[in-house]
C-alpha cells in the first residue's frame, strides 16, 4: 500500500515517463546459480526495462570488500538501487513473477496470496 | 574388562581458548572449545551480546587473538556506545586491527526472494574480516535475524549448517548466539548443529530482584560445572560466580587473631579464631551478634588491620552509638580510616548489585577482617541457595587473600538456631550460637561453640553478659544437676561458700 501510494504521488512513475533502473548483481564465481540469475536477469531487462536501465555485476570472489556497503548476505542478490527506494532480489531471478514484483514492475498485491 | 584396564584409554584433552570472563574460564575448565563455535543462548537481555562482546576484547588485550563481531541486531555505532559504556571500548582495538566490527543489516521489507540462492555473501563478508585482521576468534549476534529477512527455511538451515562447519574448519573459537525458543533453547534449533558446547544464559526476577543465572549446559569432550551460576553485568563487565567449583586449595595459615574478647579467646583454645578463616555467629534478635562482631572489628583495628564492615540493618552511625554503650569506641577507628562501614538495605539493589559492590570493595579496600552484619538479611534479596552460593564464593575469595571473616546470621527459632544456618554453616571454621534463655521470667544469654576446626575449644554453654565494660562470658554454674543462670547463679553464689564471682570459675559440685 505504501509503495503504491508514492507511485501515485509521482507523476514519473507513469507509463509516459519511465523511471530509469540502476541495478548491481551480486555473484561469487562462474557458478551455475550465478550464470542463471544473470540470464534471467538479462531476460527481464530486455522484456521490460529496454534502454532504461544500467547494470553493473559484482563478483564478491574478486571484490569481496564490496559486500558491505550494499549489506549483502545471500548470493545472487539483485540490488535496485534506482528508481528509490533501494530493493534487493534475493535468489536466482528463476521466478519471474517475484521478480517483476520484487523491482515494482508489477503491482505487489497480486503476488501477495 | 581386565584387558582395557590394563591399557588406559589416553583422553585427549579439548584445546580451550580461555575468555578471561572471571568464574566462565573456571566453570569451563579453561574456556570455550578452541577452533570450534559455542552456542550462548538466552532470552532477550540476558547478556549474550556483552558475553560475546567480552569474550572478543579479552581474546585481544590478553590473548592476543583478533576478534570479528558480526552483529546482525545492533549498528557498529549503537554497540560501540554500548560496549563504552560498560568501560569495554572497542575503538582502540580496532585501530589496532585486534578487533573488527560489521553490521550486518537484515530489512525484511526490502528483501524479495526470487529463487535459489544461498549464504555465500555472508561467508565472504565473514572470511574478509577474519582475513583482513587475522581473526582468531568470531562472534555472530544474533544470527537466527536471518530467519526475519529470508523465508526459504530449508535453505538457511542447510547453510548454517555449512557455516558452522566452515567456522571449524576456519579454525576460529566462534560463539554464535540464540535467542531462547519456545520449544527448544532456541527458536531455530541451533542447538542441532552446534554441539561442541552450550551455555545458557537466563535473566529472572525473583520476589522483584532481577538475577541472572548461567549454565553450561553441554561441553563435548570437556567436564564442566553443570549447576547454574549467578553472574552479574557491571561497569567491568561480566562475572560469573561459580557455585560447585569451590577451589578449596588456598593457603592454610595456622596464625590465630583475637576474637577482641578475651573470655571468648580463652574458649577458642585461648587464641581466638584461625587467621583466614571464617566465622559464622548465629543468633536470634538481641542476643549480641553485632556485639561480637564489633569487637572483632576493633581487636583487627588495634592490632592496626584494616577492617571492612558490611552493614545490612543498621547504618554506620547507629551501630557507632550502639557499641558505645557497651564500652566499645569504633569512632577513633572510623576517623583513622582503619575501620570502614559499608551501609545499605539489602533491598535496595539486586543480589547481583550486592555481589559486585561486595567484591569490588574488598578488591579495593583489602581489608584484613571483614564482618557481614547480617548475612541472613540477604535471603530477603535471593533464595537461600543462592545467598549460598554468593557466600561459598565470597568465602573463598576471602580465603585466598587469607583475610578472616566474621558473619552473623539472625535466627528465627530461639530454640534451634543451628536449624536456619545449616546451609551456610558448611563454609563456616567456626561457628559460634547465640541464645535468648527465658528462665523464671528473666531472659539470660548464653553463648556457645558449636565448631572451630583445628582447634581445641570448650563444649561449655556460657552466659553472655553485655556490660559497660565489656562482653563478658560467665562460666556456668551447675547446682544439683541443672544450670544456674541469672539471678538463680546469684542467689546460689550468695549460699555458697566457694563463690564463683568472676568468670571462668568452676562450678563447686554438690
Amino acid at each position: 500500500m505504501k509503495a503504491k501510494s508514492k507511485r501515485t504521488t509521482k507523476p514519473r512513475t507513469t507509463e509516459a515517463s519511465p523511471e530509469f533502473f540502476d541495478l548491481r548483481l551480486y555473484i561469487a564465481g562462474q557458478t551455475a546459480r550465478s550464470l542463471a540469475a544473470l540470464a534471467n536477469l538479462q531476460r527481464i531487462c530486455d522484456e521490460h526495462l529496454e534502454g532504461r536501465y544500467r547494470l553493473e555485476v559484482i563478483d564478491l570472489l574478486e571484490r569481496p570488500q564490496l559486500a558491505r556497503g550494499d549489506q549483502i548476505f545471500a548470493l545472487p542478490t539483485l540490488v535496485r538501487k534506482l528508481p528509490e527506494p533501494i530493493r534487493k532480489l534475493v535468489g536466482d531471478l528463476s521466478d519471474t513473477e517475484r521478480a517483476l514484483v520484487g523491482l515494482d514492475l508489477r503491482p505487489r498485491a497480486s503476488s501477495r496470496s | 574388562m581386565p584387558k582395557s584396564a590394563k591399557r588406559p584409554v589416553l583422553v585427549q584433552p579439548v584445546p580451550k581458548s580461555p575468555t578471561g570472563i572471571q568464574g566462565l574460564d573456571e566453570i569451563t575448565g579453561g574456556g570455550l572449545p578452541r577452533g570450534r563455535p559455542t552456542l550462548v543462548c538466552g532470552g532477550p537481555g540476558c547478556g549474550k551480546t556483552i558475553l560475546s562482546m567480552e569474550f572478543l576484547i579479552n581474546g585481544a588485550r590478553q590473548f592476543d587473538e583478533p576478534g570479528v563481531f558480526l552483529s546482525f541486531e545492533e549498528s557498529v555505532d549503537d554497540l560501540t556506545a554500548n560496549f563504552v559504556s560498560l568501560g569495554l571500548d572497542p575503538r582502540p582495538l580496532s585501530a589496532r586491527k585486534k578487533l573488527s566490527l560489521d553490521y550486518v543489516r537484515i530489512e525484511p521489507n526490502e528483501i524479495q526472494e526470487t529463487g535459489g540462492y544461498d549464504l555465500d555473501g555472508l561467508f565472504i563478508r565473514l572470511e574478509h574480516a577474519i582475513n583482513s585482521i587475522r581473526a582468531k576468534r568470531v562472534v555472530l549476534d544474533t544470527i537466527e535475524t536471518l530467519f526475519s529477512g529470508l523465508s526459504d527455511t530449508r535453505t538457511l538451515r542447510a547453510e548454517l549448517r555449512r557455516l558452522f562447519n566452515w567456522l571449524r574448519t576456519k579454525g576460529v573459537t566462534a560463539i554464535v548466539t540464540g535467542e531462547r525458543g519456545e520449544s527448544g533453547m532456541t527458536r531455530h534449533g541451533l542447538e542441532e548443529y552446534i554441539t561442541d558446547c552450550v551455555i545458557l544464559l537466563d535473566h529472572r526476577v525473583v520476589d522483584q530482584n532481577a538475577t541472572r543465572r548461567l549454565r553450561v549446559v553441554k561441553y563435548r569432550g570437556s567436564t564442566h560445572g553443570a549447576n547454574e551460576s549467578p553472574f552479574f553485568i557491571d561497569e567491568s563487565g561480566i562475572s560469573v560466580l561459580p557455585i560447585a567449583s569451590l577451589g578449596l586449595q588456598h593457603r592454610v595459615s595456622p596464625g590465630r587473631l583475637s576474637t577482641g574478647v578475651p573470655d571468648l579467646d580463652e574458649m577458642l583454645g585461648s587464641k581466638g579464631y584461625f587467621r583466614g578463616s571464617s566465622i559464622l555467629v548465629s543468633g536470634s534478635a538481641g542476643t549480641g551478634k553485632t556485639s561480637l562482631a564489633g569487637y572483632f572489628a576493633e581487636a583487627a583495628c588495634r592490632r592496626r588491620e584494616s577492617a571492612l564492615y558490611f552493614a545490612f540493618e543498621e547504618s554506620a552511625a547507629q551501630i557507632v552509638r550502639n557499641l558505645r554503650s557497651i564500652g566499645l569506641d569504633l569512632e577513633p577507628w572510623l576517623r583513622k580510616g582503619l575501620l570502614q562501614v559499608h551501609a545499605a538495605r539489602p533491598t535496595t539493589s539486586g543480589l547481583e548489585g550486592h555481589l559486585s559492590a561486595m567484591h569490588r570493595l574488598i578488591e579495593e579496600k583489602k581489608p584484613r577482617v571483614v564482618v557481614v552484619d547480617p548475612i541472613s538479611n540477604l535471603i530477603s534479596v535471593g533464595t537461600s541457595i543462592e545467598v549460598k552460593a554468593m557466600l561459598a564464593r565470597l568465602i573463598d575469595f576471602m580465603k585466598v587473600k587469607q583475610m578472616t571473616a566474621l558473619f552473623t546470621s539472625l535466627t528465627i527459632d530461639d530454640a534451634h538456631p543451628e536449624g536456619s544456618d545449616v546451609g551456610i554453616s558448611s563454609f563456616m571454621d567456626t561457628w559460634l550460637v547465640l541464645r535468648n534463655l527465658e528462665v523464671n521470667g528473666e531472659r539470660t544469654r548464653t553463648l556457645d561453640v558449636v565448631k572451630s576446626r583445628g582447634m581445641p575449644h570448650s563444649n561449655q554453654v556460657r552466659e553472655f553478659v553485655l556490660t559497660s565494660e565489656g562482653v563478658k562470658l560467665l562460666g556456668v554454674v551447675r547446682h544439683e544437676g541443672r544450670v544456674l543462670i541469672g539471678s538463680q547463679r546469684a542467689a546460689h553464689a550468695n549460699d555458697s561458700p566457694v563463690a564463683p564471682s568472676r568468670s571462668r570459675k568452676r562450678a563447686p559440685r554438690p
